[in-house]
């Protein structure tokens, strides 16, 4: 009988696992979160720019869904995109009342901004620091809720009994003490996984684990050949540099001090969708025209009032991490990793094909992104497929069945296997170095273009990287905060996702969105419009399709 | 370039006391003090554990003390720390129990946030859409908004050191956040449980949390916004505020400051309890020669600092 035990586990803390606890636990469940770092420390932190809804009087849901049906290239379910769409307002009005400082009008009314790919100003914010508004005020309300959270618990294992998902096996990190956790439901709400490229806007907990422990116990995992490169990440670390930066007017030039945008994109210019603008970045660095392997940011014409109400965080991160202040010279940005649209398949309410199974957020794919996510509709789908799966969660702890909570022994064959990572020898290789290896791999061989030799040879590669981390070992025997230990397990969940993104691409012989083949440079809707899904097997992901929903927009050739 | 590092290492399990350990790696020019950490831990060290995710400064996890003084290791850049190559001590966080190296336990941390109600608490029922709220108020909001909860003011809190029970910097900078949220509808409450021991008026303007904190939060100044608030809405009936008025009071009349008659009028002089309480402290300064004459006499200039007095309190009408 396993001593921890909840109607519905979530697990991570980000926006998307908070809204999803906040909505289960108002629906009468008894609700716990799980996380591998304080909830104020998760990656949603990080997002800057803003937040889509469609509330201003000269906009409608349905201009919103056609911007995000068009910007994920038609890849993305309608249905889903729909619910995305229409839930918007609802849902941001409800992140205003619970506290989240918006930026106002003069007339107090909410104000907006406009982002990449978006026919109307929709995009809500605070300053450049959005994400971290919006997760701190949901904090604030988990603490309001007196909510039940796991905090810096590791997860290791999902557990399965007769296809259904039964909670999860979890290590204290403080003590090393592992314990199952039971509960009828089970959200993965874990995020993205950039840590497995190099560089990579993202923090280094986004490694990938729910996607892989879903996989690992079943679920299909798909689009994962959809990565994200954001157009402006900072020189040298990756930092994201918000795309608020443009929307507020910044311009991007070449090594000629040409706004280059006008040749790629003459309508939308710096606001064309994220993939468009990343594939001109880097066909300007890569036909001569860059500064040192990037471009220019150049934001001095905004002014310096205008930086400190908006763009502060961007502004000090500029000076920080690059030496720049960019109210007085351009910052240099390149297209960097980002997000992941792909993720665990879910329905509209978050449930997986896997019974007891559910996922929201980044880790999930609704698909609401398709082939490419615009700005600010990530924040938007984590919030309303938060709260969706909370909702459906919360219903099933009322009405399943027959349910009997899993035993002790997961955790006890959690214990043999950790052992026998902790004993395994020393080998001259490290944790580190092949996350490295497979990070600059990953840049390299599946990146912002792609061919199918590259992809192939990252597909052998991968097998390569497999064969060490079976026998790397790892340093740290411990057992109070081996950090050494979670890096090597958050490892195996990367090689999982990296191995799904270097497959799936490799099937996609066409260009779409963000997974752009210089061998196959259109789109080609008769055969590969569709999504292509992962399920688990020893021998490597197994690849099969499943359909893309359409309910009212046709595609269409893509221009911005 | 060479960095060394000198860090305070502990391991419960060891049974050991903590002890530094040094080690040098090799950085590029640009390189962070939680770059060269990582670069130990990765490929030097495995056994040292710290906290850290974004890198950029936004997560709040690596708040430790860096030469002694607490800062965010991710926006420390080594050049700025140790500019001709010096040894980089870096140690735990300070005020709160090390769990293992420069991991901290912040459980305290965080049960201070929770006791200052956390959450907006609007009046009345919702509005049917937004609520209205003037654009600079909320600007004026980002600036405590920004903090992202490192726990380097409590660190470096220098009440917190002597008072445990202190709600210290972060847990009052996100309490001014609500009582000056013009959505929330509890601000005299707010500042009535505040101005309670442990409260705004146990800070002694140090001025340590800001310039400890990373993201130019400025927590002292919002405690003594929250005092000017409390003051405002008449919640003087406490000693912190009593104290406030005893010291602008004896400097009106006299042109100084008549410390001998601070005790008793921050106490009230009746509160015979807690006067008693201090007289250990006053025989220890009488034996040192510190007791503050009973006599103070007026400054030749008083009447000009009563003038100055008039003016100010004309000119805040």
């Amino acid at each position: 009988m396993a001593v921890y035990q909840h109607d519905v586990l979530i697990i991570g803390a980000g926006l998307a696992g908070m809204r999803a606890a906040i909505a289960a636990q108002l629906e009468g469940a008894d609700v716990a979160i799980i996380s591998k770092v304080h909830p104020v420390r998760s990656h949603s932190n990080a997002a800057q720019g803003g937040i889509n809804a469609a509330l201003g009087e000269d906009d409608s849901w349905e201009e919103h869904a056609f911007d995000t049906v068009k910007g994920s290239d038609y890849l993305g379910d309608q249905d889903a995109i729909e619910v995305l769409c229409r839930e918007a307002g609802p849902a941001l009005i409800e992140l205003e009342r619970m506290g989240v400082i918006f930026h106002r009008e003069e007339s107090g009314r909410l104000g907006s901004r406009s982002f990449g790919g978006a026919s109307k100003a929709r995009t809500y914010f605070v300053g450049d620091i959005t994400g971290q508004a919006i997760l701190h005020v949901l904090y604030e309300q988990l603490i309001k809720h007196g909510l039940r959270v796991y905090e810096e618990w590791f997860v290791t294992d999902l557990i399965v009994e007769d296809a259904v998902c039964k909670g999860a096996v979890a290590m204290e990190i403080r003590t090393g003490n592992v314990h199952v956790i039971a509960a009828k439901s089970t959200i993965i709400a874990t995020g993205g996984l950039g840590r497995m490229y190099e560089p990579s806007t993202n923090a280094l907990i986004c490694t990938g684990d729910g996607i892989s422990l879903a996989y690992r116990i079943g679920a299909p995992i798909i689009d994962m050949e959809m990565v994200q490169f954001h157009p402006t990440t900072l020189k040298g670390s990756g930092v994201l540099i918000t795309e608020g930066a443009r929307s507020e007017g910044g311009y991007l030039l070449n090594s000629e001090g040409e706004r280059f945008m006008s040749k790629y994109a003459p309508n939308m210019m710096e606001l064309a969708s994220r993939d468009v603008v990343s594939r001109a970045e880097q066909t300007e660095i890569n036909e001569g025209r860059g500064v040192d392997g990037c471009v220019l940011l150049d934001l001095r014409h905004l002014g310096e009032e205008r930086v400190r109400e908006r763009l502060w965080q961007i502004r000090e991160i500029g000076i920080d991490f690059a030496g720049v202040d960019l109210v007085k010279e351009p910052i240099p940005v390149r297209p960097g990793v980002h997000y992941i649209m792909g993720g665990v398949k879910t329905d509209i309410d978050g449930k997986t094909p896997l019974e007891g199974l559910y996922a929201a957020g980044e880790a999930a794919c609704v698909s609401v992104h398709g082939a490419n996510r615009l700005g600010a509709n990530s924040l938007l789908d984590t919030v309303v497929f938060g709260r969706r799966s909370g909702v459906a969660t919360a219903e099933r702890a009322r009405s399943v069945m027959g349910w009997t909570p899993p035993s002790d022994r997961y955790a006890e064959e959690t214990k043999r296997k950790l052992q026998a990572f902790l004993d395994r020898p020393l080998n001259g290789d490290r944790v580190a170095k092949i996350r490295l290896d497979m990070g600059n791999m990953m840049s390299e061989l599946v990146g912002v273009f792609r061919t199918e030799e590259q992809l192939r040879l990252a597909v052998e590669r991968m097998k390569d990287i497999r064969a060490r981390y079976e026998k790397v070992g790892v340093e740290n025997k411990g057992k109070v905060f081996n950090t050494d230990l979670l890096f090597a397990i958050e490892l195996g969940f990367m090689i999982d996702c990296a191995e799904m993104t270097c497959v799936s691409a490799v099937a996609r012989k066409e260009s779409r969105g963000a997974h752009y083949r210089t061998d196959f440079p259109q789109r080609d809707d008769a055969n590969f419009l569709k999504h292509i899904a992962c399920t688990y097997s020893p021998e490597g992901p197994q690849l099969s399709e499943m359909p893309v929903t359409i309910t009212r927009w046709q595609p269409q050739e893509r221009k911005y | 370039m060479e960095v060394k590092l000198k860090v305070l290492r502990y391991d419960p399990e060891s049974g050991k006391e903590p002890e530094y350990r040094r080690y040098t790696v090799d950085m590029p020019e640009s390189a962070t003090v939680l770059d060269s950490l990582i670069e130990v831990r990765e490929f030097h060290d495995g056994t040292l554990s710290l906290r850290c995710s974004c890198r950029s400064a936004i997560c709040g996890s690596c708040a430790m003390r860096i030469n002694g003084r607490a800062r965010l290791a991710c926006k420390t850049q080594v050049s700025s720390v140790a500019e001709d190559g010096e040894e980089i001590v870096v140690e735990p966080a300070g005020n709160m129990p090390t769990i293992k190296d420069l991991v901290v336990d912040m459980a305290p941390f965080w049960d201070k946030i929770r006791a200052v109600k956390p959450w907006l608490q609007p009046s009345g029922p919702p509005p049917e859409r937004e609520y209205l709220a003037p654009p600079q108020a909320m600007i004026e909001l980002a600036e405590v908004m920004n903090c992202i909860m490192c726990g380097a003011c409590v660190s470096d809190c220098t009440v917190l050191e002597v008072d445990k029970s202190f709600l210290a910097p972060a847990a009052l900078a996100k309490a001014w956040r609500f009582v000056h949220d013009p959505r929330d509808g509890n601000t005299a409450a707010r500042l009535r449980e505040l101005s309670e021991p442990s409260g705004i008026w146990d800070c002694t303007r140090c001025n340590f949390c800001v310039q400890v904190c990373p993201k130019d939060v400025k927590p002292m100044d919002q405690i003594m916004k929250l005092r000017a608030e409390a003051t405002a809405i008449g919640i003087t009936n406490n000693a912190g505020s009593r104290h406030t008025f005893a010291f602008t009071s004896t400097v009106k009349e006299g042109g100084r400051l008549n410390e001998f008659q601070m005790l008793p009028r921050t106490h009230g002089l009746l509160n015979i309890a807690a006067n008693l309480a201090e007289l250990p402290g006053g025989i220890r300064m009488i034996r040192a020669g510190k007791m503050p004459s009973p006599f103070t006499h007026k400054i030749p200039g008083a009447a000009h600092v009563k003038r100055i007095f008039k003016r100010f309190e004309h000119a805040k009408v």
